[in-house]
């Protein structure tokens, strides 16, 4: 075509774009996370931010190393790694070893999301694989659970590091074994997250600050930790547990607002986002009650991950006009 | 159906909010000295295009027909300067396609032919043939010639006029403009179409975010009780045809019909002003008022121009350019076309030329879909535009057609949220493309 005195650029329509980026969106979860990574260094001590520096530099690093090997452009900007890091770190206990720690995050950045195709690809959650994957290969790792503050009495510590009345079993593991309502935290300490448990799981709190921050933000719907916590609510009050415990205890929280909510493992559509949070809630439930373990959030949002794709076809908005005619 | 006037829009899907960009609302609208040359091109219009009926040498003089063609979906041309045919050149429009334009070197006098004179209408078939005579089609940006939209289909009944004056594209204000100084045009034109095709229910369709233009709407309609001024949200894309028929009256034009097939007949404000002018004074569709903005430009605003002026010529009278410009768009910035070159003629629909600098044409590089539903959230047409990418790109026709593809209108609503940058609206073209080669075998 004519190219006369200046050369403009021609491209398709629209030619304006807005504010909103991958990258923005990554750091504004980032920022979601921040009031419980603090609380966690509060409840937990400072190996809190050993856990949580070695998981992100170890997704990081695998991101920026396993694209170079497949020769593809580095996406280590866009911040999904920090994010996987951050999250999988939050879902560990604060003793765990540095190098389990470490190969959680090999796990979860190239086996479960590069080796996939990378950032929107994933089948399932990064972190959440990955720790499913930890807690099958290091049991014992996984499972043991420190007491809130015990980091201000290091004499304590170092004593009877194994003894059960340091390691703080988790509120869902005493429920488990029928332990009776006094040897439970009270509520306020469950909401306040002076639980034991994982390093970013315990602050109701913090988390739900989060929640909000990332729902005035509009990176999430409401609807999926809604539908997950009423679902997993409903069931328990049917089961005759301890609703408020339910959804205090074990990863619910972080799950259902954090976990829950990645938008590659979740479906695209409302429709689609209920039926797969009432799956996660109903799940969840099932495994605490009827299961051997404590606890199924990992569980529940791993399973409906994988059945996300066909919730999606199976909930396609009906294009306009195909809808039945409005008065 | 209902014919009572809603005070409050219906619900309508999805949409974006996007800033308006409306530097040039409040300023009166510029008339352009007579132009040294313009270029009148045969297609100016959706359909087919017309023939010249003039040749190299003749006199023309303004309201003149130069050029017009059998087809029903068609519309004539008309000289919209004094002067002599310099000759009919090849000149390739704003999508690239090459067509026969008719040049007209100006004799300075601006004379207006003896043939404009106000048309004499006794039936519904007269005002037909007079609105195809005046040349006129929608000056939204679709170019729809306005004597085919106004002939309603057989077995079809109208019962209401929408009056678009959404205006929701960025930074154009020309119907906002028009709106505020051709109004009794507007009213006439409104009034015209209503007596001879017998509609009782007329909405004039403002955006809240033109107060000025409610205001003057609802003392000229404050006569007629069968005419309504609508105010609408801000949200892009209020004004496209669907989502404003939707928004107005609450029906749902079904997919693949025409807005008769829910009784609505949408008219853009300055094709009715232009139709009240003609009727008027018989003077057809010969100039055109377009908003003129874009970083790149020096001195904003709207401007009246005649009917194949050089864009060049136009955006020399706004004190040229503040920087060298990256792009250059006909219509806004969501769904205008950029085009190659500042020596193209404004034609009947263009309502704005964008000329974006340097930092403002920049575009994002695309990364990989993170399956947000953003663009599912906000498509109008219910669609799912991240699916309509990929099979566009893996070629999966049926998929393709499975998803209605052909149902997107490219408002770009979808990529203009998309947080990866993808090129959503270019894929769907391709896509669109796809399905009509497998339609032609």
């Amino acid at each position: 075509m004519e190219e006369k005195d200046e050369k403009l650029v021609i491209s398709s329509s629209p030619h304006i774009h807005c504010e909103t980026t991958t990258r923005r969106i990554m750091l504004d979860v980032i920022i979601s996370l921040v009031p419980a990574l603090v609380a966690s260094v509060i409840i937990f001590g400072p190996r809190v931010l050993l856990i949580v520096a070695v998981t992100i530099a170890s997704c990081v690093l695998s991101e920026y190393f396993s694209r170079k090997v497949m020769k593809r452009e580095n996406t280590i900007g866009d911040l999904s790694a920090v994010v996987t890091g951050l999250l999988l770190a939050f879902n560990l206990p604060v003793s765990v070893p540095p190098l389990v720690a470490a190969f959680g995050g090999l796990i979860a950045i190239v086996v479960i999301k590069q080796m996939f195709g990378g950032i929107g690809q994933n089948f399932v959650n990064p972190a959440l694989a990955a720790r499913i994957i930890l807690l099958n290969s290091f049991p014992a790792y996984m499972t043991s659970w420190t007491k809130p503050y015990l980091y201000l009495h290091p004499a304590a510590a170092t004593v009877a590091s194994t003894s059960d009345a340091l390691a703080g079993a988790t509120p869902l593991a005493l429920i488990k074994h029928g332990a009776a309502a006094n040897q439970l935290p009270s509520l306020l300490n469950m909401f306040f997250g002076n639980r034991g448990g994982s390093l970013g799981e315990t602050c109701t709190l913090a988390l739900l600050i989060g929640g909000i921050y990332l729902i005035a933000r509009k990176v999430i719907s409401p609807v999926i930790p809604a539908c997950f916590l009423g679902t997993a609510a409903l069931l328990s009050l049917c089961m005759g547990r301890n609703v408020a415990y339910d959804l205090l205890s074990g990863g619910m929280m972080l799950g259902a607002i954090f976990m829950a909510t990645d938008y590659t493992t979740s479906p695209i559509t409302t429709k689609g986002k209920v039926i797969y949070a009432v799956g996660c809630g109903v799940i969840t439930m099932l495994i605490r009650n009827f299961g051997n373990l404590p606890e199924g959030v990992s569980y529940a949002i791993v399973l409906m991950n994988i059945l996300t794709p066909l919730i999606d076809s199976g909930t396609r908005p009906a294009a306009f006009g195909k809808e039945p005619a409005k008065k | 159906m209902d014919s009572s006037l809603p005070v409050s829009p219906f619900k309508t899907h999805g949409g974006v909010d996007i800033l308006s960009r409306k530097h040039t609302a409040a300023q009166e609208s510029a008339v352009l000295p007579p132009p040294e040359e313009v270029v009148l091109p045969m297609q100016q219009h959706v359909g087919a295009p017309c023939k010249p009926l003039v040749k190299t040498g003749d006199r023309v003089l303004i309201g003149q027909k130069i050029a017009d063609s059998d087809a029903f979906v068609s519309a004539p041309i008309h000289a919209s300067i004094s002067g002599k045919v310099a000759g009919i050149v090849k000149i390739s429009l704003a999508g690239g396609q090459l067509v026969d334009a008719v040049r007209i070197v100006s004799d300075g006098k601006m004379e207006t032919s003896p043939d404009v004179k106000p048309p004499e209408i006794k039936d519904l078939p007269g005002f037909l043939a007079a609105v195809r005579a005046s040349g006129l089609v929608g000056l939204g940006g679709a170019g729809f010639p306005t004597h085919v939209k106004l002939a309603v289909p057989k077995g079809k009944s109208v019962d209401t006029l929408i009056v678009n004056v959404a205006e929701c594209e960025p930074y154009i204000t020309s119907d906002n403009r028009c709106a505020l100084e051709n109004t009794a045009q507007i009213m006439h034109g409104i009034s015209s179409v209503k007596k001879w095709l017998g509609i009782h229910r007329v909405m004039i369709a403002v955006e809240n975010n033109k107060p000025d233009v409610i205001e003057t709407m609802k003392k000229a309609a404050a006569g007629d009780a069968e005419i309504g001024v609508l105010t609408l949200h801000s949200r892009y894309p209020q004004g496209a045809e669907k989502v404003l028929i939707q928004s107005c009256t609450g029906r749902c034009v079904p997919m693949g019909g025409l807005p008769a097939d829910v009784g609505c007949i949408v008219m853009n404000i300055a094709s009715a002003a232009a139709l009240g002018e003609y009727l008027e004074t018989g003077m057809p569709l010969v100039k055109r008022r377009v908003t003129i903005d874009g970083s790149a430009i020096k001195n904003p605003q709207n401007v009246i121009v005649p009917v194949g002026t050089y864009i060049k010529t136009i955006i020399d009278f706004c004190g040229g350019y503040r920087e060298k410009p990256k792009k250059i768009l006909m219509g806004g910035p969501m769904m205008g076309v950029s085009i190659a070159s500042d020596q193209l003629p404004v034609i009947k629909q263009n309502n704005g030329i964008i000329c974006l600098g340097e930092e403002e044409a920049h575009k994002m590089e695309p990364t990989a879909c993170i399956r947000c539903g953003r663009c599912v959230r906000v498509c109008p047409m219910h669609l799912m535009p991240t699916m309509l990418e990929k099979f566009a790109m893996a070629k999966r026709v049926d998929d393709l057609q499975e998803y209605n593809v052909m149902d997107c209108m490219e408002c770009g609503s979808c990529a203009y949220g998309c947080p990866a940058g993808r090129p959503l609206v270019q894929a769907i073209r391709l896509g669109k493309a796809l399905v009509k080669a497998r339609r032609k075998k």
